[in-house]
């Protein structure tokens, strides 16, 4: 670069003497930056006036110049038109844009907001931004309503807290990973989705099945990740309000700052408060807990694409606290007491991870990356007189190294992983103190004939002082029988430890008895949990009078060699055993979309669950589980115009018939039926788009006002043997509206 | 010096040589076409071609394979570059809109880019 300048001037000192009133420059094209190259016959001229030159064979022009002559425009067929205001006589190098990038933007925009690939190996599909804020609200928990692969459910009666299911397995069998280090698991399975606020997502990817050796050992049904908005690409400044009439309030601001050309941070803060307390249902206990959370990231973010280094940093706290029970209960007169019964969870939790990659750069296919995070969750709780606090420290750290066999047709990831976890658990009277390690090497093979077949084939061993030495093989295959055809099948195993407690903390706010089979096994006297997934999958996209669509049959089976049983079936107990016998979850799914006409579109989904195990009292369907769903949901948007538009979303779902646990052996009035018929539940939001900075949405949920009469067993005598707030089948809280606002500056 | 690399005959072959040329093409399926192509010749570790400039990138192992016979496989296929033109048949056999000799197709594949940018607007 500086050897152009200095060439050129030595070059036009001689017409510089000459003509004192020519302004030259340089136009060379933003593509090829590096080679410097100059654009030859572009044309520039001033503004407003017939004064105009081409350049020549390497990219110079020179154009007479007038003190008046203040704006330049470079133009070049197949490049973005350019106006550069020119101050001064020094030289100008100016870089032009190709028109093509323009056209990418657009392709972008038009992207599906659910992408299902063709060519990925894994049946996984992608949730973008744009998706996402179709959920309004407000963290990841509450992320999937519109997406018919994941199911919401409600884990009890108090907290309100939705867990979420994949092929029928509630959340402990899947891998949820944020940027792909694992995040919810262990103390946080209950409620770490909701620890992580809605706009912090940027993307989600998830897939179904076994997944990958690559992040452990433990999944079992499938992997959800969730990309975090990034400091590079976020906007420099985001704003978004949310209120509803249910009386919860969210704050959400990002700040995202350059420090150096090579470093970029940001700071997402993120505050919720729910200061009412509601009794729609007359129980006398508050519908929606009070709740307040802070949470706040920092992020830092290093790239250095030269010489191939990326980096990320991370830390992060959150303090939560929630205090539900009945109306009058005052946590500073009546804790501990039979006044009135009442429970408060107190979360605090500290992570923080660090992430180094490089790429050789003289070798774009290989790379080498390091993942390490350490995480603290403390949470201190107490439900009417049980008494439930956990710590959980954690250790996570991977190293992956990328290449390839031969050519990028044969691709392999290896590398070794170590976890450490450490468990203390008080539960009512008894301490339940656990550690855990692990080390473990890993293989992945990955061909793909650049055509209509590949296969992901993976391997790993690991060495855990619980659950011992054991093999981890997962294979995933695709095939395209023809055109826009996809088949794909996957197998694979999956090994963890249940946390018993942690993962089915509803039972605290329950007078049931926990009930412990021992059998000398490591984890609360259990044998660890083993599980075989299998799965096909058929995709065909389509074109249909004019429009596209596409339509996926899939069905899984997941397959228990040992499970640890929950048995809600005794009213007065939970028991925690392990399987004897079979236990065994089909998931059926049939998905179309189909894009009805400009900007609206229809996604439609039937599945079917068939999740079965031998229980103690013989063979039973999993309770509170529809066996068929259904889901709709219809998007329109207007046409963007002067970066204005409408947008609506309405979400339908109707949720079959489901089994109750037994309950025949409580007095009457305590009893529930055998099931509860199927009920449809709607969903809808309108947004209007003011302009790229400012929007407004206006929300409802709920719209069929589906209420569960009862939710809470012997609501009026909490103290007595009877009090059960873990059987929920239906949304506690009726209809509900809700209105926010975002703000960005890019 | 020049003793040592007179000794060491001819110049060092490369295991990883990165080497880049022009290669006529259009759209994203003779991406497709002309990356496959080249990563099935042998020694051919990775191939990258820009729909923008035409260029093909490739990394391979001198010592197995050199640009020349690159070249002949992607001729093969029906795409020229320098010194290596297709053959007639080898062209007939690229989808229709992969035409890349004809100037007409070439204009449909600007004309809905020029379409896009409308849209923008």
């Amino acid at each position: 670069m500086k050897k152009y300048i200095l060439n050129s001037l030595i070059l036009f000192i001689p017409c510089i003497l000459f003509s004192q009133v020519t302004f030259r420059g340089m136009i060379m094209d933003r593509n090829n930056s590096k080679a410097n190259l100059g654009v030859d016959g572009a044309s520039v001229h001033w503004l407003n006036t017939n004064v105009g030159a081409v350049t020549n064979a390497k990219g110079w022009f020179a154009i007479s110049y007038k003190t008046e002559y203040k704006k330049l425009v470079i133009s070049y067929l197949g490049y973005k038109t350019d106006t550069v205001t020119i101050r001064n006589l020094e030289p100008l190098h100016h870089f032009i844009t190709p028109q093509s990038e323009l056209e990418e933007i657009t392709i972008k925009s038009k992207r599906n907001a659910v992408q299902k690939s063709t060519f990925s190996t894994v049946n996984m599909f992608t949730v973008n931004s744009e998706e996402l804020l179709k959920a309004a609200c407000c963290n990841l928990a509450e992320s999937f309503e519109t997406n018919p692969s994941i199911d919401v459910s409600f884990s009890d009666a108090l907290t309100g807290t939705r867990q979420i299911q994949m092929l029928g397995l509630t959340s402990p069998y899947l891998l949820i990973t944020q940027e792909n280090i694992p995040s919810v698991r262990g103390a946080s399975q209950v409620f770490g989705m909701t620890f992580t606020p809605g706009t912090w997502v940027e993307s989600i990817q998830i897939s179904k099945g076994a997944g990958s050796v690559v992040n452990g050992f433990e999944s079992i049904s499938g992997q959800i990740n969730a990309e975090l908005v990034k400091p590079f690409s976020d906007n420099k400044f985001f704003l978004n309000t949310y209120s509803s009439l249910n009386g919860r309030l969210e704050l959400n601001t990002h700040f995202n700052q350059r420090v150096s050309k090579k470093w970029q941070t940001g700071l997402y803060i993120h505050g919720n408060y729910r200061g009412q307390k509601f009794d729609k249902n007359d129980d006398n206990f508050i519908d929606m807990p009070l709740a307040n959370q802070i949470n706040v990231m920092n992020r830092w973010q290093f790239t250095d694409a030269e010489k191939g280094w990326v980096s990320f940093i991370n830390v992060r706290f959150l303090n939560d606290e929630k205090q539900t029970g009945e109306i009058e209960f005052n946590p500073l007169i009546d804790k501990g007491t039979a006044n009135n019964w009442g429970s408060e969870i107190d979360t605090r939790r500290f992570d923080t991870s660090a992430k180094l990659g490089y790429v050789f750069p003289e070798l774009p296919f290989q790379s080498i990356g390091f993942q390490m995070a350490y995480s603290n969750h403390q949470q201190d709780s107490y439900f009417g007189l049980n008494a439930y606090d956990i710590q959980h420290q954690s250790v996570y750290s991977n190293l992956i190294f990328n290449s390839i066999i031969g050519d990028t047709r044969n691709k392999f990831k290896t590398g070794l992983s170590f976890t450490y976890d450490k468990f203390d658990e008080l539960v009512n009277t008894s301490n339940f103190n656990r550690n855990e390690n692990s080390l473990g090497a890993f293989f992945e093979y990955a061909f793909d004939n650049l055509d209509n077949f590949s296969v992901t084939g993976g391997l790993r061993i690991d060495t855990h002082n619980l659950l011992g030495i054991f093999l981890t093989p997962r294979l995933h295959v695709r095939y395209v029988p023809w055109e826009k055809g996809v088949f794909r099948a996957s197998v694979g195993r999956g090994k963890r430890s249940a946390n018993i407690f942690a993962e089915n903390q509803q039972l605290f706010a329950s007078s049931r008895q926990i009930n412990i089979d021992d059998v000398g096994g490591n984890i609360y006297g259990l044998n660890p949990e083993i599980a075989w997934n299998y799965g096909v999958s058929y995709m065909q996209k389509f074109n249909l009078f004019g429009k596209k669509g596409d339509i996926t049959f899939d069905f899984y089976q997941t397959n228990f060699q040992n499970q640890v049983i929950v048995d809600w079936e005794n009213p007065q107990e939970i028991a925690f055993y392990d399987l004897d016998g079979r236990s065994i979850a089909n998931s059926f799914q049939v998905e179309a979309s189909y894009n009805l006409a400009k900007n609206f579109n229809l996604r439609t989904a039937y599945k079917y669950f068939d999740i079965t195990t031998d229980y103690r009292r013989g063979n039973l369907q999993k309770p509170m589980q529809p066996q068929n769903r259904f889901f709709a949901n219809l998007s329109y948007e207007t046409e963007l115009e002067n970066e204005k538009q409408w947008r609506f979303d309405a979400t339908f779902n109707i949720i079959g018939k489901q089994r109750l646990p037994n309950t025949s052996i409580n007095p009457v009035q305590y009893q529930l039926p055998e099931s509860i018929d199927s009920y449809q539940l709607l969903n809808s939001q309108i947004t209007r788009v003011f302009s790229n900075r400012f929007e407004l949405y206006l929300g409802g949920e709920n719209l069929t006002n589906v209420q569960q009469k009862n939710p809470i067993l012997a609501s009026d005598d909490p103290f007595g043997s009877n009090f059960d707030t873990t059987i929920v089948y239906a949304p506690i809280f009726g209809r509900t509206f809700y209105a926010g606002l975002r703000f960005k500056i890019k | 010096m020049i003793g040592f690399s007179g000794q060491s005959q001819e110049v060092k072959k490369k295991k990883n040589a990165k080497v880049s040329f022009e290669v006529d093409g259009i759209c994203g399926m003779c991406k497709k076409r002309i990356e496959t192509a080249a990563l099935k010749s042998k020694g051919v570790k990775f191939a990258i071609w820009s729909v923008k400039t035409h260029q093909l990138s490739v990394i391979l192992d001198e010592r197995k394979t050199d640009v020349k016979k690159i070249q002949k496989n992607i001729a093969a296929v029906g795409h020229d570059s320098k010194g290596f033109v297709a053959s007639e048949e080898a062209y007939s056999s690229v989808h229709p809109c992969c035409k890349y000799r004809d100037e007409e197709i070439i204009l449909d594949h600007e004309g809905s880019i020029k379409k896009q940018k409308k849209k923008t607007e």
